[in-house]
């Protein structure tokens, strides 16, 4: 597996972000490589969510940030961000129904058959008309990558998609999204280790206040990893290990 | 069941009434026994429609202009800012007017007629509506608008698509606080001065000594308030059939 390729898909340089006094970063670059999927940890508060959103443009970069993103972003957040009173299938559409004027136009029905392949092909196809709410948490999150797989934004940001949900239901959404994402350009925010080594062909490590990034930690094969290969639970006592210092490093920083 | 439940308590409260009526030897002009009410209510059924009619109609048209002008006024406070500082004052203040106090204004500016009972019922409903219907748009979840940001909704695709479908239980509860409180208003507008209306008949008759008829004219409001609630609920529960109930309805 070659390291960094040579196109970025985003770089961010010199990023400054003051939040009520505290200085959370400054002088912050951030490469995301083309095609790629990027991990990023570290201890909460010490400002992921604050640069994914930056990235997102959520929130009004500071001066001297630059931001260059080649088009625009898919996001995928903690909660699955469903709306209650759309069924299934509306969900996974919802990007071409905010930007369509016109409810029944012909390019939404286009989208709506996609939408339904992708469902079948997450195994949601018995559930396109049910509502969110009769849903298990599992299926939702699938209905949540679908929505995202299906807004096909060069660059997908993902702020720790899979921490609602129990053990088991996190390997298998894991398993369907290393296997979706694979050659799309993902920026993945977990507090998860071993996630960030199965499904990461970059594992960054944000620590400190300001904070910087560590050296990233690269791990060969295809994404998703077994959780149970043993290159790959090596790699994890590493990375346990930087998290460990990274707490320390970080005022206030929780595990 | 429900409906055996409702009628036992009926005819226990027909039953108090009429014990305290053979109790305390009040004459008939002062407190009517069940009886006599009810001979008022098979006597005069046909007038008694006639003014439930025109109370209706009041009502329902105060309900249409003070839904409606309620949810322009909501929607307006969250989509201007101007409109939050100038307008968001003014509604709080005025409801420091009270509203039976304007009656007799408005009934100077509009005359007798049906359009002063109905520009009272609107007064009377159009604040709680604006006030949960604001309240709604404003609270829909954050990372719903983040996550429509991200996909480039417009500021109108997402007023339309996620606050207001998210504002709609609340504007529900506005609804239903308007329905129960919409026929005070006609009433009230019938009081003051009206030549139609159960609002009137009571007034009519009680100046007449017909109490009877006054107490019925009451019961048919009371059975009419009943039926537009009923109605509103029905309505707005169909509108929200997504949001969950954690008390059962039936309970």
């Amino acid at each position: 597996m070659s390291s960094t390729p040579s196109i970025h898909a985003v770089s961010l340089r010199q990023a400054r972000l003051v939040y009520d006094g505290v200085t959370l970063f400054d002088g912050l670059d951030l490469s995301l490589p083309q095609g790629r999927t990027t991990c990023l940890l570290g201890p909460s508060g010490v400002g992921k969510t604050s640069l994914l959103r930056l990235i997102a443009g959520l929130a009004a970069p500071e001066p001297p940030t630059q931001i260059a993103a080649h088009g625009a972003v898919a996001y995928m957040a903690q909660h699955d961000l469903l709306l209650p009173w759309l069924d299934v299938l509306e969900n996974t559409v919802l990007g071409y129904r905010l930007r369509t004027k016109f409810p029944g136009a012909g390019d939404i029905e286009e989208k709506r058959r996609h939408a339904a392949t992708l469902l079948t092909q997450l195994g949601l196809g018995h559930a396109l008309h049910q509502r969110p709410a009769t849903l298990s948490g599992g299926m939702r999150q699938r209905v949540a990558l679908a929505r995202t797989l299906l807004e096909d934004r060069p660059l997908i940001l993902m702020d720790e998609p899979f921490s609602q949900l129990d053990a088991i239901t996190r390997l298998e959404l894991q398993d369907l999204a290393g296997r979706w994402l694979a050659g799309r350009t993902v920026l993945l925010i977990t507090h998860d280790p071993l996630e960030a080594l199965r499904l990461g062909h970059r594992i960054l490590v944000m620590a400190g206040r300001p904070a910087t990034l560590g050296q990233p930690i690269e791990p060969a094969g295809d994404t998703p990893r077994d959780p149970t290969d043993p290159a790959v639970l090596a790699l994890q006592a590493e990375l346990i290990a930087r998290l460990r210092s990274a707490h320390s490093l970080t005022p206030g920083g929780r595990p | 069941m429900n409906g055996l439940r409702l009628l036992v308590t009926l005819v226990g409260l027909v039953l108090l009434w009429q014990a305290i009526v053979w109790l305390s030897g009040v004459p008939a002009f002062i407190l009517p026994g069940p009886l006599l009410v009810a001979a008022a209510l098979l006597d005069r059924w046909d007038l008694l429609l006639e003014q439930a009619a025109i109370t209706a109609a009041e009502i329902l048209g105060g309900m249409v202009l003070g839904v409606a002008l309620g949810m322009a006024s909501g929607a307006a406070l969250v989509q201007f800012a101007p409109a939050r500082r100038w307008l968001l004052p003014l509604l709080i203040a005025s409801q420091a007017v009270p509203v039976f106090a304007i009656a007799p204004l408005l009934v100077l500016w509009l005359g007798y007629g049906m359009a002063s009972k109905i520009a009272m019922a609107t007064l009377v409903i159009f604040f709680p509506v604006a006030i949960a219907f604001y309240d709604g748009l404003r609270r829909a979840d954050p990372a719903w608008l983040d996550l429509a940001r991200t996909m480039d909704a417009s500021n109108g695709a997402m007023l339309w698509q996620i606050r207001l479908p998210a504002a709609l239980p609340a504007l529900a509860s506005g609804v239903r606080v308007a329905a129960a409180v919409a026929p005070i208003g006609a009433v009230v507008g019938e009081w003051v001065g009206a030549s139609a209306g159960l609002g009137y008949l009571m007034t009519l008759s009680l100046a007449r000594g017909q109490t009877a008829l006054a107490f019925a004219a009451l019961l048919v409001l009371s059975a009419l308030g009943l039926a537009l609630y009923f109605a509103a609920d029905r309505i707005l529960r169909g509108l929200v059939p997504w949001q969950a109930e954690s008390v059962a309805a039936d309970d």
